[in-house]
């Protein structure tokens, strides 16, 4: 199982990244390739909070400090094949790296026709994305949970040996609906991965106001099955850490993953984190950048050089100014579209 | 044909549809070895297995939500909710989430799910075991609203909302299940929803209900007829979508209209069937649109008295029809 028990955890450890192997299942090219995705999911998202002031998208929940966890997971399902997603409102580099092109994420933050999600109908990224393996209804947190098992159910009984994973933040681990899908999915034993950012506030409130516990990785134990925090700013051991988890969760059932990761923005372009983050604390969490983080290892293992790094941050840049272009230019849906689909057919 | 009880044709309903289907399932609380506290599912564990026939935990935010994923998934879950009392801490899987899905995803995601509620009071059920949940759905686009009086309309209405691709609210009036019999075919058959059925033809009154009142409408319909009222009684059967063409033809004819039912008046569907007869048949009505309905309190009371008080009776709806036919 991943790294370790939730007691003694080696969180934000110094697991030097320079001197381990690459980890079981990757290849260099696979590490080149998500840094790619985590730099265009950055500039993308950058690009996004910049549009917000000036008034061309009317909300965003930023991912940036979350995009290690995100990815890292994405990567672990991704190589296993066989999976489905349920993420949460603040997993915009997972969709992202899912597979969007970048104009289809700038048409889904202007709210155009073509947003692949709901057609302008939700929050940007909110919806469905069902070819890349992704629901989410809404932003009510913890409602995907349940919805998840469920999912997981139903592929059981269609004989499918789907492992779903369900992202949340660790405001969403004080609804009731989370203790009710952890119990179920554990009373069937069912092939969940429950994986929390935890970025330690929720908007506003402070972990310590949230639970008494250190670790949401420890309540895992009240439902019968194994929780682990991991450090969620590092690609290769979320990525670890899930591939693991898969593998438990077909063989015996769900999986608590608690990423601990950094909330670099505020919870939404709405929001303003200066009224209750103490002073430094966003400043000193950049230093460990995930993006930059990643960048560094890959360098230091040969595995990219510095002018590869540029060229995938130009193309990135490049690739977000055209879709910022092509999205701006583009047609809000039809007016007509109000009263479709309230019912299907 | 023979002669069924209203859980006897839900029962069979739900058993068909199984044997038809196996991506249909049940889930719940008691609906396994238990059969159901209304045992709606009696031995169907046993039939389909505990795998097609879950018994869950007692937490309906749970069962709605898992129910929902399922129905992501192709599934066609039946989740019941043992008593209509208890869907609320399921309310926002089933209003929040489900209604919004298919709209929410501009129609790619589907929702093939009926919630099944036995609901209704006259039971002696109290604040918590007789409440009339109706016009919380019948308010939300995306979820359409059954709500049968007779066991042929139990069945065939029930068949239909498991093939439907929508969420499905099922209600099933408690009182009815044993009380009320009548005639089921025995071969296949289904309904359509979203058809209101004239249960009286009559040409002076139209009476607009669904559910147990239905009933009392009938019983009261026999009395003014013997006092020389002809009153047509149209047994809603479906509340969303509403059968408006049925309910303005029949009013077109009658040139009154009493709307019963056994929920609260006030924002109730009869409020909503009034304005819909007011905007759309004003110039045919000769009579004030009549509402015979639940008082406005939290349910009706446990004590027989209060009970008594609260519920639409042949009686009450008979002397609210007499004063209608003054006109």
């Amino acid at each position: 199982m991943p790294r370790k028990r939730t007691t003694g955890t080696e969180v934000n450890g110094k697991d030097a990244p320079s001197n381990r192997p690459l980890p079981e299942g990757l290849k260099a090219a696979d590490l080149v390739d998500y840094y790619t995705r985590m730099v265009q999911a950055r500039t993308l998202d950058e690009r996004i909070w910049a549009l917000n002031r000036q008034g061309k998208v009317p909300i965003s929940a930023s991912s940036q400090g979350h995009e290690a966890a995100e990815l890292g997971s994405l990567l672990a399902a991704e190589k296993d094949g066989n999976y489905f997603m349920f993420p949460y409102y603040r997993d915009l580099a997972l969709k992202v790296a899912a597979g969007l092109t970048p104009v289809q994420v700038m048409m889904s933050f202007m709210g155009k026709a073509g947003d692949p999600y709901s057609n302008g109908r939700q929050f940007p990224l909110q919806g469905a994305d069902l070819p890349h393996n992704i629901i989410q209804i809404s932003n009510v947190v913890a409602a995907g949970l349940t919805q998840a098992v469920g999912y997981a159910m139903g592929c059981r009984m269609l004989g499918a040996d789907t492992v779903v994973l369900v992202y949340f933040g660790d405001g969403a681990t004080s609804q009731g609906e989370t203790h009710e899908a952890m119990n179920f999915a554990a009373i069937h034993k069912l092939p969940v991965i429950f994986i929390c950012e935890n970025n330690r506030y929720a908007i506003s409130t402070p972990q310590s106001s949230q639970m008494v516990v250190e670790e949401v990785a420890s309540r895992a134990a009240g439902y019968g099955f194994p929780g682990f925090t991991v450090d969620g700013m590092d690609l290769i051991q979320c990525y670890e850490a899930t591939r693991e988890a898969i593998v438990h969760a077909r063989a015996q059932g769900p999986v608590l993953l608690e990423m601990m990761v950094e909330r670099f923005m505020s919870h939404t372009t709405d929001d303003d984190d200066r009224r209750y983050r103490p002073e430094g604390e966003v400043e000193r969490a950049r230093e460990r950048d995930p993006v930059t983080t990643l960048c560094q290892t890959l360098i230091e293992e040969g595995i990219l050089t510095q002018d590869q790094a540029d060229e995938i941050a130009a193309e990135a840049l490049r690739a977000t100014d055209e879709a910022t272009d092509i999205a701006d230019a583009s047609t809000p849906p039809d007016e007509s579209n109000l009263l479709d689909s309230v019912y299907g057919p | 044909m023979v002669v069924k009880s209203v859980i006897e044709a839900v029962r069979e309903a739900i058993r068909e549809e199984m044997e038809r289907d196996p991506k249909v399932f049940v889930m719940g609380e008691d609906v396994g070895v238990r059969g159901g506290v209304f045992l709606a599912t009696q031995g169907m564990s046993e039939e389909f297995g505990a795998d097609r026939v879950i018994d869950t935990p007692l937490a309906e935010a749970s069962i709605m939500g898992i129910a929902l994923g399922a129905a992501f998934r192709g599934m066609r879950p039946i989740p019941e909710v043992q008593f209509s009392d208890f869907v609320w801490p399921s309310i926002n899987q089933l209003i929040g989430e489900a209604a919004r899905a298919c709209y929410g995803t501009n129609g790619a995601v589907q929702v093939p799910m009926v919630i099944r509620i036995p609901y209704g009071g006259g039971i002696r059920g109290g604040l918590f075991h007789s409440q009339n949940v109706e016009t919380h759905f019948f308010h939300t686009p995306g979820l359409k609203v059954v709500a049968p009086a007779t066991p042929y309309d139990a069945k065939g209405l029930l068949k239909s909302a498991i093939r439907d691709n929508n969420p499905v609210v099922f209600l099933e009036h408690k009182k009815t299940y044993r009380l009320v019999r009548g005639e089921v075919p025995d071969q296949e058959y289904t309904l359509p929803i979203g058809k209101a059925d004239i249960k009286r033809p009559g040409s002076n009154i139209t009476v607009v209900s669904y559910g147990l009142t239905l009933h009392y409408c009938l019983e009261a319909a026999e009395e003014l007829a013997s006092q020389g009222v002809d009153v047509e009684v149209v047994d809603l059967r479906t509340l969303t979508p509403l059968d408006t063409e049925t309910i303005l033809e029949s009013v077109k004819k009658t040139g009154k209209l009493a709307i019963v039912h056994e929920d609260n008046v006030t924002g109730g569907v009869g409020a909503e069937i009034a304005a819909l007869v007011a905007g759309q048949a004003f110039e045919y009505l000769d009579g004030p649109i009549s509402r015979i309905c639940g008082p406005d309190v939290p349910t009706m009371p446990f004590a027989q008295t209060l009970e008594d008080a609260y519920m639409p009776t042949a009686d009450k709806i008979a002397d609210g029809l007499r004063k209608l036919a003054a006109y």
